[in-house]
């Protein structure tokens, strides 16, 4: 009964190839600006911090058209990555990992800020006491304790991305084995007659893969707390 | 050894001193509020003072005449907090380990084994800094700062936070720390015994200002 067929397996994989690949490139995104937001005071950082979470709160259909003015073919960005690097996003599983980092890059930065602010920065002066030059503090003190945060931030972002519907159908579609992510293959089914069976078996991976990162979260979010206490 | 001219305004409350020393350890002392910390924090180059100039070992470290100010990380100190300050996500041994690394030393297996001796460590170098008792976490505070090979140690109440009988058991280590590591000390604290037994020479703060400069008989 719980039989899952190629077709769904691809959309499984490819969701699982543009949430990997979304939360990769955007952790080291996600650990300098939470990093910048927690430490430092600029001008237009409430702006930054705003501009971040916008996707967010934004309506993703107006993301995605967004992605698509600015990453499309003859978007500004979009027509520059193609013709000098021989980067497309557009209708390629790349675009559909570009949709997913940013729809979740406010959820994957947010634990990571969270943590490097608790971080009680004495530690960083003692470092520093020590000989350790501004960067070794950040790579021996500040990212260590910091880390069971930006794991749940890696898990929270890939939770979103791998589940990210609207903005991606709206810059990518929905072509199967290339941008037809689990969501995007739920959609198609449960417009289909007779998909129901096969949209079900969907929806149960998705909700298997979403508590799964929830719970990985939470177990890292236990872990964080620990480790500050020096256990 | 150590020259300090310093003056800083931290708010309402402003602080000018000015000493130099060749004393073994300077003990600095003075009621809580008088600006001890934040004098032994310009040493280490954590706070920058308005005007002045810090000269360590014949290197100057800060002069605001000539614009400059060395980092803490280049200034080669070692500083004990009053709360030690041991990493958390380290044990005891890596801790020890800490400041040799980065300063991109080569291990000293004498040394480190000296030390470790020195302030009977040796027993908890498996150990997370939360697993320590607060006497032994600041015999571990005082092993990583002198295995980082300081040319001058800062020492900010070392006991502050213990109670009595905590304090006993570390004055002897700090007592052989000086005659034995041979690094020259700035000792903070605001108990004269502490000082009469360890000190060698006293600075007297009061309100921000340098009262007395001398040898430990002004503290009887």
């Amino acid at each position: 009964m719980f039989e899952i067929s190629p077709a769904e397996w691809t959309a499984i994989l490819l969701s699982l190839r543009v949430a990997i690949i979304a939360t990769l490139v955007a952790t080291p995104f996600g650990i300098a600006l939470a990093w910048l937001l927690a430490r430092r005071d600029f001008w237009g950082k409430s702006v930054l911090d705003a501009f971040v979470h916008l996707p967010l709160v934004l309506p993703p259909v107006v993301t995605g058209y967004l992605l698509l003015l600015t990453f499309g073919r003859k978007g500004l960005v979009g027509g520059f990555l193609a013709d000098h690097l021989g980067i497309v996003f557009s209708f390629r599983w790349t675009g559909a990992a570009l949709a997913c980092g940013v729809m979740s890059f406010p959820l994957l930065v947010r634990p990571m800020r969270l943590s490097i602010e608790a971080i009680d920065r004495r530690l960083e002066q003692a470092a520093e006491t020590l000989g350790a030059a501004p960067w070794k503090v950040f790579f021996t003190v500040t990212l260590p304790l910091a880390l069971p945060g930006v794991l749940a931030g890696m898990v929270l972002g890939f939770a979103k991305a791998i589940g990210e519907f609207g903005a991606t159908i709206t810059f990518v579609s929905n072509i199967p084995g290339e941008t037809q992510t689990i969501s995007s293959a739920i959609y198609s089914l449960i417009q289909t007659p007779d998909g129901d069976a096969a949209a079900g078996r969907l929806v149960i991976v998705s909700i298997v893969l979403a508590l799964g990162a929830l719970i990985a979260a939470e177990w890292f979010a236990r872990r964080a707390t620990a480790r500050l206490h020096g256990n | 050894m150590l020259r300090v001219d310093v003056e800083k305004q931290l708010g309402e409350f402003s602080l000018q001193a000015s000493f130099s020393s060749e004393g073994r350890v300077i003990g600095l002392f003075g009621a809580s509020g008088s600006g001890k910390t934040s004098l032994v924090n310009m040493i280490a180059g954590l706070l920058r003072p308005d005007r002045g100039s810090i000269v360590i070992d014949g290197e100057t470290v800060d002069d605001t005449a000539a614009g400059i100010h060395v980092p803490t990380w280049r200034r080669r100190i070692g500083y004990v907090f009053q709360d030690a300050r041991l990493f958390p996500h380290l044990n005891v041994a890596q801790n020890l380990d800490y400041g040799r690394r980065m300063n991109g030393l080569a291990p000293d297996p004498v040394q480190h084994k000296r030390v470790i001796d020195l302030l009977d460590i040796g027993a908890l170098l498996d150990r997370r800094p939360g697993k320590l008792s607060g006497g032994e976490r600041q015999r571990v505070a005082l092993g990583r700062a002198l295995l980082s090979r300081p040319r001058l140690l800062l020492l900010d109440e070392p006991l502050g936070a213990l109670d009595e009988g905590r304090k006993l058991e570390i004055l002897p280590y700090l007592v052989r720390l000086r005659d034995e590591a041979n690094v020259p000390m700035v000792y903070v604290s605001h108990d004269a015994a502490e000082l009469r037994q360890l000190a060698t020479q006293i600075v007297m703060l009061k309100q921000g200002r340098v009262t007395s400069f001398g040898g430990v008989k002004m503290l009887a």
